[in-house]
């Protein structure tokens, strides 16, 4: 294709092609720190595509494509370019990735420990896991989470954080403004803007670490906590998983190890202090 | 070399994956995503020299279709279990047979829609069992369901409730439209049991509607991957039996798809280079469209020739019915776009 970039994120490896220099341009932007390996073959293909040739410039707007897709799937347009690559990276991951269990959720790490966050858009898990890696945590992925079916260890995915609305001035205000991508007004999912997570979470990105904490987030509502029984933890990780099925016996098995060696939790919280709060709680708890 | 080139030469066994530079990968491993046999490329270069990422998403590969196997043919089972007590038997087709029949084609195939022929005396009780059984329409618009079953070889699909997963009752290999009826009753009743228990068409029919099902009813999507079964399971069964060739003919000649049968073999010579008894071994100049169409891969796995694609698009309704029926039927749908 006619812009070509390629991004290592974890164990995943994307070739991600582009009918316009604007998407791959904002990638190598945000992406520009991360490990670079030439010589790797991809383990993913992206494209981002004109459906016509004249939609390239003529109300231009962008097609996901690659490995996978998604019938039907509509375009955005070029202004959203970035959005459109992030949401096909995802794309490719969720539908293609077999070597780990992937967990929809977001997962931060201390001492080799991992805390596990999983929660519908809205719940705030991006938000946490965002504040979180910003003091003494390493952020492990605000989208995805993989668990070695082998093993159980939790690896990383941590790609560009995505912020949304009132997230976005919250983090803004404690980084540094070259670590924050160009601000996507008016999306399908509302105003976005990328965080480049801090430098060590990328250089520690292929190490593993112990599921220590399974949380469950939810925005809004007087600060609570509520246990979580394995059971429940399990349904809803299966709901929060895109290859549980297609994993079989060994997405079984993986998942229903980790809920029963990790401590479950449903938490409400009215604001990202009092969340964070929480985690911090728990965590001294779990962590003992 | 093109992508898709190297793809063909290295599932021939022409290639040698040492020589391929670490970019050549992302092309092969696109094209191959794209034709939905990365993991029959995987089975093909096990234990081959290859770079490590390639190596552990290839493992990754045959593990997934392992289990996807197994999956399918618990659906196979699931199928049995509701067919059987109302006294239906049927023919596994496609991927699930060659995964039950254990044949080599199986290694690394996806499989998609589970596939069974029935005879088409019983295809209401099959219908009515099914859905006893949990199993739901997927299409509820009433010309689709209509043009279905008027004139299509086989129910509108269905899919189970519970596990999601789509089944397609067949009681014969082409729609009723199609110039060429073949004779469905042979099908059934010659149809043999495989190592799994489940019954799957003797080894002539089976290529026969392998041919048929890429070469006189699609429109060549998935092409590859279509002649690379037969390719495979007409050299194991020609391995087996030295008078396979001659069988296949009569078989063919008999359904009447001798023409469909053939061109699929002079391509699997082609492509994959597959030897061929005389009386098979020509040249035929058409081939060459079918060939073009099969390699309209680019390197980022799109389909380079939106015409040709176009025009095999057209070609498979051609064939799939009369004209005045494929005038109404387009008129029909693109009323209803």
């Amino acid at each position: 294709m006619r812009h070509c970039v390629r991004i290592a994120v974890g164990p995943v490896q994307f070739r991600i092609g582009s009918d316009w220099a604007g998407p791959v341009a904002a990638l190598e932007h945000l992406y520009a720190a991360y490990p670079r390996d030439d010589a790797r073959p991809a383990d993913a293909t992206v494209r981002l595509f004109a459906a016509r040739p004249w939609r390239r410039w003529l109300r231009p707007s962008v097609h996901i494509g690659g490995d996978f897709v998604v019938p039907g799937a509509l375009p955005l347009p070029l202004s959203m370019g970035l959005l459109a690559a992030e949401m096909a990276m995802n794309l490719q991951v969720a539908l293609g990735w077999r070597r780990h269990l992937l967990l929809h959720a977001s997962a931060v790490a201390r001492d080799g420990r991992a805390l596990i966050m999983s929660g519908e858009s809205g719940s705030g898990k991006s938000t946490l896991a965002a504040l979180l890696g910003e003091g003494d945590w390493r952020l492990m992925g605000d989208e995805f989470t993989l668990v070695d079916p082998a093993g159980g260890d939790a690896f990383a995915f941590p790609r560009a954080v995505s912020l949304k609305n009132e997230a976005i001035a919250e983090v803004a205000a404690r980084v540094d403004p070259a670590r924050l991508g160009p601000l996507l007004a008016g999306t399908p999912k509302g105003d976005i803007r990328h965080l480049i997570p801090r430098a060590d979470a990328v250089v520690a990105m292929h190490a593993p670490a112990r599921p220590a904490l399974l949380l469950f987030p939810r925005f809004g509502g007087a600060a609570g906590i509520e246990p979580m029984g394995e059971g429940e933890a399990f349904v809803r990780l299966t709901e929060a998983s895109t290859n549980y099925v297609a994993l079989g016996e060994a997405g079984f098995a993986a998942l229903t190890r980790l809920v029963r060696e990790t401590p479950a939790f449903g938490i409400t919280y009215p604001d990202s202090a009092a969340g964070i709060a929480l985690v911090e709680a728990l965590w001294a708890e779990a962590a003992r | 070399m093109s992508a898709i080139a190297t793809f063909i030469d290295l599932l021939a066994g022409r290639g040698d994956p040492a020589t391929l530079a670490p970019r050549d990968w992302d092309g092969v491993i696109g094209v191959a995503r794209s034709e939905a046999m990365l993991a029959t490329l995987a089975h093909r270069l096990k234990g081959a020299a290859l770079p490590p990422a390639v190596a552990t998403l290839f493992a990754d590969q045959r593990a997934a279709a392992e289990v996807a196997q197994a999956q399918a043919l618990w659906e196979a089972e699931m199928a049995r279990r509701a067919l059987a007590p109302v006294g239906i038997e049927f023919v596994l087709l496609k991927g699930a047979a060659y995964a039950a029949a254990g044949m080599s084609c199986a290694a690394g195939r996806q499989i998609g829609d589970l596939d069974i022929l029935v005879l088409a005396t019983d295809i209401r009780r099959a219908e009515n069992a099914l859905l006893k059984a949990g199993w739901e329409w997927v299409k509820s618009d009433p010309y689709d369901d209509h043009y279905y079953r008027a004139h299509m070889h086989e129910l509108p699909p269905m899919i189970h409730s519970g596990r999601d997963r789509m089944i397609d009752v067949h009681h014969t290999i082409l729609p009723k439209t199609h110039r060429i009826t073949p004779d469905a009753l042979a099908l059934v009743s010659d149809a043999v049991t495989s190592g799994g228990g489940f019954a799957v068409l003797q080894s002539a029919d089976m290529a026969v509607h392998c041919a048929a099902h890429m070469l006189a009813d699609g429109d060549l999507q998935g092409g590859l991957r279509n002649l690379w079964d037969f390719h495979l399971m007409t050299r194991d069964f020609a391995a087996a039996d030295a008078g396979f060739w001659g069988q296949l003919d009569g078989r063919a000649d008999m359904h009447g798809l001798q023409g469909a049968v053939h061109r699929a073999a002079r391509l699997s010579r082609d492509l994959y280079g597959a030897a061929l008894p005389g009386g098979w071994d020509r040249q035929e100049p058409a081939d060459a469209w079918f060939r073009r169409r099969l390699l309209a891969r680019d390197d980022w796995g799109r389909v380079k020739q939106p015409l040709l694609e176009q025009a095999f698009y057209i070609r498979s309704h051609w064939l799939r019915m009369p004209p005045a029926m494929l005038a109404k039927h387009l008129w029909t749908k693109w009323r209803k776009r």
